[in-house]
């Protein structure tokens, strides 16, 4: 019966880290650079979930709330922060994403201050049985908003315009724009969506424990960048697949008691194994270089 | 008649011209005052040998580059240092050396992607799916079909362009910028890496081209073979200058380029 309650908290919590992931890997396929401050975006996704909730109180509202404005955020971030370092070296732009990061992190800090701010509103409270097996109610909502979120933007992506346009900016950019694609436009749009689920992850964490602080996104923004990794950065089935199973065994090595303490050592080493035996990731390929 | 009017009816029926373009990169003069005309509906060679700058004038002329000085005028619009993407929705589409299809897309995909600038459809319309979304979409598929009818390629339209064979890959580049809609097609090496078959199915499939969409072809290629037997006017290129133009047949026979191509 452990077993199976792992695998359940494992799926939900891998959820969170794919919708996560999702973000990275969009932004990595088709800008080709790592947004260091994605994590950070879900963090401020969740100071504008509170302000919402003081103001109207109701949780839907707030996630609406949370989604615009991290849409806005992540936007404007691109617009402003990556988009004047375009065609710059891949290191000015990564320190630039990490400056980013700390920068949203201060924000935070000096508006909000540090004490931690409750959400309660958030949570949902309650559970149910199958058998023996006590399954949360927020465990069941993470689990359907993950699949609708990713069968959502799956079927965005294969059955759209701007979907295909993705695909084709991402496989070969210079060869987009001269068949008459703005990937300026198509840039944004990644980004636009990337913030969109950042806020939907933030919800999904600040449902299932409320203290929302402005550290909030760090930790499950490298987790989730360790899975889009595992998965093979730039491949969106690969964030699914990454996500999920760091979350699984994750939640296997929370379970055992020897190894419970040094959780997180065991999810990254994942990354390790990984990485030394298929260093594009598990659904990653390989991209050769165009002359 | 202000100035604009008069340089558009100075050249009406040109679809192109080039006025003394060149590009500097550092010391190198990649290309230096090359000078084209091309008329409606005419198939144009570009040739040189390997470095002369033939790839770097397509890139001038898509906006890739921007030239040092010199001007670009399509259709008698100046379209010098305008953005690519702007540049191919005026009517200039290209294929390229080397096959650049979307490999992960699938063939029609691939064609509809090209006709990504011809049909409405915004962002919120697809996220919602929206009645409007479905409509934009169908025609799309419709309209990408059509065209891989055109190019006979309808029968493959479910695979992924990787798994073409490498003629029909071409023939796929050449479906998916037709797809555009340009005034002016631009081929860089068509026959590149092709055997005497395919390159016998390319020429077919260029004067289909011309019949079919009356298009005006810029051609860059090395094969004689090819470029004797369809382009009527011929500019030679050797270190970025014009080494020679004119008809074909008196280009290839000039010495000077005879020398430039096969040495002393």
């Amino acid at each position: 019966m452990n077993f199976i309650a792992a695998i359940i908290n494992g799926l939900s919590s891998g959820g969170t880290y794919a919708i996560i992931a999702l973000g990275y890997t969009m932004v990595y396929g088709i800008a080709k650079m790592l947004n260091f401050a994605h994590g950070d975006i879900i963090m401020m996704g969740g100071y504008a979930m509170y302000i919402a909730l003081s103001l109207a109180g109701h949780p839907i509202l707030a996630l609406v709330a949370g989604i615009v404005f991290c849409v806005l955020l992540g936007v404007a971030i691109e617009r402003y922060a990556y988009k004047p370092l375009r065609g710059a070296a891949p290191l000015a732009v990564l320190i630039t994403a990490i400056g980013m990061s700390y920068l949203l992190q201060s924000l935070a800090q000096i508006i909000f201050g540090s004490a931690p701010k409750m959400l309660v509103k958030l949570q949902v409270p309650g559970f149910f049985m199958i058998g023996s097996l006590r399954v949360d109610y927020s465990t069941l909502i993470t689990l359907i908003v993950t699949v609708v979120v990713m069968t959502a933007l799956t079927v965005f992506i294969k059955k759209s315009k701007p979907g295909r346009a993705m695909v084709a900016v991402s496989e070969d950019r210079d060869a987009a724009l001269l068949m008459g694609i703005n990937t300026n436009a198509i840039i944004a749009i990644t980004f636009a969506i990337g913030s969109a689920l950042a806020a939907v992850a933030g919800y999904l964490m600040l449902m299932k424990a409320p203290s929302l602080s402005n550290t909030l996104g760090a930790m499950p923004g490298i987790k989730a960048f360790t899975a889009a990794v595992i998965g093979g950065i730039g491949s969106i089935p690969g964030a699914m697949v990454g996500g999920i199973l760091l979350g699984v065994v994750e939640s296997f090595s929370y379970s055992i008691p020897a190894l419970a303490p040094f959780t997180e050592a065991v999810e990254f080493s994942i990354l390790i194994v990984v990485l030394l035996v298929k260093p594009s990731g598990i659904l990653g390929k390989m991209r050769r270089e165009k002359v | 008649m202000n100035e604009q009017e008069k340089i558009v009816s100075d050249n009406k029926d040109l679809v192109l011209k080039t006025e003394h373009l060149c590009i500097q990169f550092g010391g190198l003069r990649a290309v230096d005052d090359v000078n084209l005309e091309i008329r409606e509906g005419e198939l144009y060679g570009l040739i040189g040998p390997n470095g002369a700058g033939k790839t770097t004038v397509f890139n001038l002329l898509t906006g890739v580059y921007k030239p040092t000085s010199g001007k670009i005028l399509l259709n008698g619009q100046d379209i010098t240092g305008k953005a690519p993407a702007e540049i191919n929705r005026l009517g200039i589409a290209r294929t390229f050396q080397n096959i650049r299809l979307f490999n992960n897309l699938t063939v029609i995909e691939n064609v509809m992607v090209g006709l990504s600038n011809q049909i409405p459809c915004n962002m919120l319309q697809s996220i919602f799916r929206l009645p409007r979304h479905k409509a934009s979409e169908k025609e799309y598929y419709e309209r990408a079909l059509e065209l891989l009818k055109v190019f006979q390629l309808d029968e493959y339209k479910d695979y992924l362009a990787a798994n073409l064979p490498y003629g029909k890959q071409r023939k796929l580049e050449i479906a998916r910028a037709m797809a555009t809609n340009p005034t002016l097609l631009l081929l860089d090496e068509p026959a590149a890496g092709m055997n005497p078959n395919e390159t016998q199915e390319l020429m077919d499939d260029i004067t289909f081209v011309r019949r079919e969409f009356g298009m005006t072809i810029l051609l860059i290629e090395h094969d004689m073979r090819l470029v004797g037997g369809i382009c009527e006017n011929l500019t030679v290129l050797n270190f970025g200058t014009e080494l020679a133009k004119g008809d074909t047949a008196t280009v290839l026979s000039n010495p000077t380029v005879v020398k430039a191509y096969l040495g002393d």
